[in-house]
C-alpha cells in the first residue's frame, strides 16, 4: 500500500477512536475516505478547508485537512498564515501529490515550492515521510499533539523505512569524508547513487525543525555536504548553513531546480529530467567532489 | 484595588476617548458601536463564541470589552503603542477576549464556520466591503447548504463595498439557505430583535444598516 492508501485507512481509524480529531476535506480523497460525523467535505473550497480546520481546533479539535499540494497550502497560504498561524492554532496537513506525481497532469499539480513556503511561516514541523511506515508514525504523533504539522506525501518511496527521529546516519565515511543527507523518498537513489563513494549517508523524514545538532554528529571532520531533497533544490540549504555556521563548509544543494518546467510525461522522466535520480545525483556529487584547478 | 467594572452604554464614550485620546470627536459615527454593544450586552450567553472578522477600526470594540469587563480598562490608554495587547487590529494572543486575531478581511467567516460545526452558537461580524472577499462566500454557500443552524452573522452595512450589493446582500444569503433580517444598525431594539430571529435550523444572517461610509 502506498502512503496516500496508507494515510487514509489511517485517518479512518483516527476518526473511530479519537472524539477530537475532525477531517476536512474538499473533495480530493472523499472517495477514498469514510463517511464520517467529524468528516467535513466542504466541496471544492480551499480557503474555506483551512478556514473551518482552524475553526474546529479554536473549539479544542484536533483537525487534519487533506487535499493535493497545491490546493492544500498554496491557494489558502494566506489562511494557512492567519488562520493557523497568527491565530496560534494548531491543525494537520496533509498534502499528496508530492512535486511531480502529477507529471502528466501539468505545473498546475505540481508543487515542489511547498516545504519552501510552509517552512517560511513560523511554528511548523514539516514532515516528508520515504515510506508508508514513516508516514505512520509522523501522522499518529501528530495526532497526540497540537502543533501545526505539515505531511507531505508521495508516490515515491524508498525500497525500506528507516527508523528514527531528526537526521539519522545510515553509513558512516572515513575521516573527513563528505556528508549526503537524503530527506524522505530520495534515500533509495542517493544510495544507489553513493554505493562506492567514500561518504557518510544520512537520513531525515524531518526537514522543519531542521536537526542542526544531528546535522553537526553527522558532519563530524566533513567539509563538504550534499543535500538531497525532493522539492525545490536549495530549501533548506540556508539550515545546513546555520547548522555548519562556525565550520568551513561547502554545500551542494541537489533537488527540483526553480523553473517552469513544460513538460508532461512520467513521474521518473521528470525525476531523471531534475538530476534526482541516482544517476543525476551521482553527477552532480561527481562534479562537487571533483577538485577545480582553476 | 483593581476591581473590574461593569460599565454601560453612556459609559463608551469616555472609554473610547480614552483610547484615543480624542474629547472631540462624535463617538457614535462608528459603525459597529451600537450593534457590537447589544451583542455583548443581551445577545451573546456565556458558552457563546464571537468573532470579530472586521478587524479594522476596533475601537468600538475595544471600548465594549473594556465597557464589560472583558479587558481591563487601563490597557485602553496605550493603544497601538510597542507594548501594548491593543493594536490597531486585534490579535487574540495578545487579548483572549478578541476571539480571533483579525485585519485582513475574509477570514472570520470560514474560521466561524469551523467552529460552529461542532455545536458551538457562533456570532461573526463583517462589513459589507469584507464581503468582496470570495472567501466568505466559499463559507455562506457552505453554511447555508448544510443547514449550519449555530452560526450567526451580523454585516454592518455601510454601503461602502465599490460595486454595491444590488438587491440588499441579504439577497444572497437567503440564496444559499441562509434565513436573513435587516435592521437599523443603530436601533437597539431592532438589533437585538433581528439576531432574536435566528430559528436554529439554518444559518442567519443580521445585516446592521448604518449610515453611508464617510
Amino acid at each position: 500500500m502506498n502512503m496516500r492508501g496508507r494515510f487514509y485507512a489511517l485517518a479512518g481509524e483516527a476518526l473511530e477512536d479519537d472524539a477530537r480529531v475532525a477531517l476536512v476535506t474538499a473533495e480530493i480523497g472523499v472517495g477514498e475516505l469514510p463517511a464520517h460525523p467529524r468528516h467535513f467535505n466542504v466541496g471544492i473550497r480551499e480557503q474555506l478547508m483551512i478556514g473551518v480546520a482552524a475553526g474546529l481546533a479554536l473549539e479544542g479539535m484536533r483537525p487534519v485537512a487533506h487535499s493535493y499540494t497545491p490546493f492544500l497550502v498554496e491557494r489558502p497560504y494566506e489562511q494557512v498564515k492567519v488562520d493557523l498561524g497568527h491565530q496560534d492554532l494548531g491543525a494537520i496537513l496533509v498534502s499528496t501529490g508530492a512535486s511531480y506525481d502529477a507529471a502528466r497532469g501539468g505545473r498546475t499539480h505540481q508543487a515542489p515550492e511547498d516545504v519552501a513556503i510552509v517552512a517560511a511561516l513560523p511554528g511548523w514541523t514539516i514532515h516528508v515521510p520515504g515510506h508508508p511506515d514513516e508516514l505512520e508514525r509522523v501522522f499518529r504523533r501528530a495526532l497526540g499533539n497540537d502543533d501545526r504539522v505539515y505531511i507531505r506525501m508521495s508516490e515515491e518511496q524508498n525500497a525500506a523505512r528507516v527508523d528514527g527521529d531528526g537526521i539519522v546516519v545510515l553509513r558512516r565515511g572515513e575521516k573527513a569524508a563528505p556528508l549526503v543527507l537524503a530527506v524522505g523518498p530520495t534515500l533509495t537513489e542517493t544510495l544507489a547513487a553513493t554505493a562506492d563513494l567514500d561518504v557518510t549517508v544520512a537520513y531525515t523524514v524531518t526537514p522543519r525543525p531542521f536537526d542542526r545538532e544531528g546535522l553537526r554528529d553527522a558532519f563530524g571532520h566533513a567539509r563538504d555536504v550534499v543535500l538531497v531533497e525532493p522539492y525545490l533544490a536549495g530549501t533548506s540549504t540556508a539550515e545546513v548553513a546555520a547548522a555548519l555556521a562556525d565550520r568551513p563548509t561547502r554545500i551542494l544543494s541537489i533537488g527540483v531546480p526553480l523553473g517552469e518546467f513544460r513538460h508532461y510525461g512520467t513521474p521518473a522522466e521528470h525525476r531523471a529530467a531534475h538530476g534526482l535520480d541516482a544517476r543525476g545525483i551521482r553527477a552532480s556529487i561527481d562534479r562537487f567532489l571533483t577538485p577545480n584547478d582553476r | 484595588m483593581a476591581t473590574i467594572t461593569t460599565l454601560g452604554y453612556d459609559d463608551l464614550p469616555g472609554l473610547l476617548t480614552r483610547l484615543t485620546g480624542d474629547e472631540k470627536h462624535d463617538w457614535s459615527s462608528l459603525s459597529t458601536l451600537d450593534v457590537l454593544w447589544v451583542l455583548h450586552d443581551r445577545v451573546l450567553g456565556p458558552d457563546d463564541r464571537f468573532l470579530l472578522s472586521k478587524g479594522h477600526g476596533p475601537a468600538a470594540f475595544y471600548a465594549v470589552l473594556a465597557a464589560k469587563g472583558l479587558i481591563p480598562v487601563d490597557a485602553l490608554e496605550d493603544f497601538g503603542s510597542f507594548t501594548s495587547t491593543l493594536g490597531y487590529h486585534p490579535d487574540r494572543v495578545l487579548v483572549p477576549a478578541a476571539g480571533i486575531g483579525s485585519g485582513s478581511l475574509g477570514h472570520g467567516l470560514p474560521i466561524a464556520a469551523g467552529a460552529a460545526l461542532t455545536g458551538r452558537r457562533v456570532y461573526c461580524l463583517v462589513g459589507d466591503a469584507e464581503l468582496d472577499e470570495g472567501s466568505n462566500w466559499e463559507a455562506v454557500q457552505y453554511a447555508g447548504r448544510i443547514g449550519l443552524g449555530s452560526l450567526n452573522v451580523v454585516v454592518i452595512d455601510n454601503h461602502s463595498s465599490t460595486y454595491h450589493w444590488p438587491g440588499g446582500v441579504e439577497e444572497r444569503f437567503v440564496l444559499e439557505g441562509w434565513s436573513a433580517v435587516r435592521c437599523d444598525g443603530r436601533d437597539h431594539g431592532s438589533i437585538e430583535q433581528a439576531f432574536a430571529a435566528a430559528t436554529g435550523e439554518r444559518p442567519h444572517v443580521v445585516v446592521a444598516d448604518v449610515e453611508d461610509k464617510r
